[in-house]
């Protein structure tokens, strides 16, 4: 769905999915989803996402995806995919029509972020979320340095023409999530070697070396708890 | 155009002699319906799929057909190997009611040995949906694996989910929408125009007059052609190209029209003005929403169906944004649904056309619902 770490569009053949090769986030997404939950991966990509969760984690995943090529790959795969984008496609869902809503490396680049995630926690009970930090130090340091909108590995489009139009940092996120009264059950940061950052406790220090965030999120007045589904829903999965 | 009427072939059927009651409230006195079957059903008879066919199609996608001598419609998509692959899938295809090939409809006979004709009383969707759930439960069957179809064949796919949830694992709905559109109903009515005007059609009897409407339905074929194709397929395939030379006002002058003859006087050998007539109003009348309070959503509310839209890209008949509003309706039911738009210039015919990615699409589709649905492999 976006231009940051995502593979190419120009795959022959179908990809198939080997778990080793999964991006970090999403490993670490799959990880915070409990098995036997009903899932929408919004911008769900090659699809490997929600073949883990299906194949390995018994969930009733699905997808959603802008990219065309993308869509008739994962379906050509067996997998259920729609077409279809964050922005205009999430109302249609009725309250409550999945356990959780995985927007990954995407709201950066949706048009209203803000109802974005309103629209996941209305359809969804959770939401998991993962985006590049712009508080990075590289990111901070080369905007101070040069005076120039920032190039690294991760913000790697000039900004004329980056699909990425609503970057933030992660205290940016917090700041928003309290504001529109989210819960944050669960948040780690990602360093640029790809390990789980040691600064839980700070999110400063995350926010300045965390180069990806990952954040797991209910409705302030929703039960806490595990979000995993009850036997009645189960029932219903096919 | 002096024709005699269709050849008469024997098609495999079943009559069932308890009839059937209709939309309109006529009770078809008896009901026959032909159809084929490919594969084998597995012990379990959980591996049926049921193939639905468009306006002109018939019950032979997969094998040469009795009437044309020509092959299947959908050879492609339906055989050993294929997408719907009868190596695997025991894969049954009837003849809509209303139609000519067999199915009761208005060339058939009545109890009292007339034919029906004009009087055959006017079908739905949904009757023709009924029609093959009686096939279907004939055979053994209390669920299908699948439901699939392109254009009308897709509306009875959509009908099966809305009248018959419980009794279909996968639905496929391809190149279709939940309702025929004004554009639509006007490109019909000018064919039915066509054949009325013909007077060889005789108020409907021509059969009395052992003779048969051929230019009528021969315009009204040709007119529902041109929207089957995409103006870059025409323009790829004829251009501007003349046929014999210069300006001429009654010949063929531009090769488009020859073939667009050669499409209107095939077509009369093989398919019976009046059937046209009724199943061209059958898919006129089709709204699945105006059926549930005008409310598309209601029509799948509680589905546990899996559906899998395909729309092709340059379809002006039945256009990506109708796929999308059925799919939204989906959602809005919280159904199970995948969606693509193959992009192709070939227009609404693009499904029976050879279109790899939406071959795979179907393949992978199918072999996904399989494999949750537990069929052997």
């Amino acid at each position: 769905m976006n231009e940051i770490g995502r593979p190419g569009p120009a795959h022959p053949e179908p990809v198939r999915f080997v778990a080793k090769n999964m991006r970090l986030d999403l490993r670490l997404i799959a990880e915070m989803i409990e098995p036997g939950s009903r899932v929408l991966d919004i911008g769900s990509g090659d699809g490997s996402l929600i073949e883990t969760l299906s194949r390995t984690r018994g969930c009733d995943a699905r997808g959603i995806e802008i990219d065309m090529a993308e869509v008739t790959r994962s379906v050509a795969h067996g997998l259920p995919v729609m077409h279809g984008d964050a922005d205009h496609d999430l109302a249609e869902y009725p309250d409550g029509a999945f356990d959780v809503v995985v927007l990954s490396r995407t709201l950066q680049a949706v048009e209203r972020p803000r109802e974005v995630l309103r629209q996941m926690l209305r359809i969804g009970s959770r939401a998991i979320l993962s985006f590049p930090n712009f508080g990075h130090w590289l990111v901070r340091w080369q905007l101070l340095s040069t005076g120039r909108m920032p190039m690294t590995s991760v913000w790697s489009r000039p900004w004329y023409e980056t699909p990425n139009i609503h970057p933030c940092t992660i205290r940016d996120f917090m700041a928003l999530c309290e504001q529109e009264g989210y819960a944050i059950e669960q948040w780690l940061a990602v360093d640029d070697a790809g390990q789980r950052s040691p600064w839980r406790r700070f999110p400063g220090l995350a926010n300045l070396f965390g180069e990806q965030a990952l954040f797991r999120l209910r409705k302030a007045g929703a039960p806490a708890g595990s979000p995993a589904p009850d036997g009645a829903r189960q029932s219903n999965l096919r | 155009m002096d024709l005699p009427d269709l050849p008469e072939a024997e098609h495999q059927n079943i009559r069932f002699a308890d009839g059937l009651v209709l939309d309109c409230g006529v009770t078809l006195p008896e009901l026959t319906v032909a159809y084929r079957t490919y594969g084998t059903l597995d012990a379990a008879r959980a591996n049926a799929v049921l193939v639905c066919h468009a306006l002109t199609g018939d019950q032979y996608p997969a094998e040469t057909s009795p009437v044309t001598g020509k092959e299947g419609w959908w050879t492609q998509v339906v055989g050993p190997g294929r997408p719907v692959d009868t190596a695997k899938y025991f894969v049954i295809c009837a003849n809509v009611l209303g139609g000519c090939m067999g199915s009761t409809g208005p060339r058939s006979l009545r109890p009292d040995g007339t034919r029906w004709g004009t009087d055959f009383p006017p079908v739905t969707i949904r009757d023709m949906v009924r029609a093959q759930k009686r096939l279907v439960e004939h055979l053994g069957i209390e669920r299908l694996f699948a439901v699939l179809g392109g254009s009308m064949g897709g509306m009875q796919v959509l009908e099966w989910a809305a009248t018959y949830p419980d009794a279909l694992f996968a639905a496929v709905p391809i190149a279709t929408a939940s309702h025929h559109s004004a554009q639509n109903i006007a490109f019909h009515e000018v064919g039915r125009q066509a054949i009325f005007a013909d007077p060889e059609y005789h108020g409907g009897r021509y059969h009395e007059h052992a003779t048969i409407p051929a230019r009528g339905l021969a315009v009204a074929r040709m007119a529902a052609h041109i929207t089957y194709l995409s103006e870059a397929a025409l323009a790829r395939k004829f251009g501007r190209r003349l046929q014999n030379g210069g300006l001429s006002i009654f010949g063929d002058m531009f090769q488009v029209e020859s073939y667009l003859r050669h499409q209107g006087s095939t077509f009369v050998r093989r398919f019976d003005a009046n059937a046209y007539l009724t199943i061209t109003r059958a898919m006129d009348y089709f709204d699945l929403a105006a059926d549930h309070g005008d409310d598309l959503a209601a029509a799948f509310a509680g589905t546990r169906a899996r559906f899998c839209v395909v729309s092709f890209s340059s379809d002006w008949l039945f256009p990506t944004r109708e796929s999308r509003a059925l799919v939204r309706a989906l959602n809005r039911a919280a159904a199970n649904v995948s969606f693509v738009e193959i992009p192709t210039d070939k227009g609404h015919d693009a499904f029976l056309l050879d279109e790899p990615d939406f071959h795979r699409t179907l393949a992978g589709f199918l072999a996904g619902c399989a494999e949750r649905a537990g069929l052997a492999r």
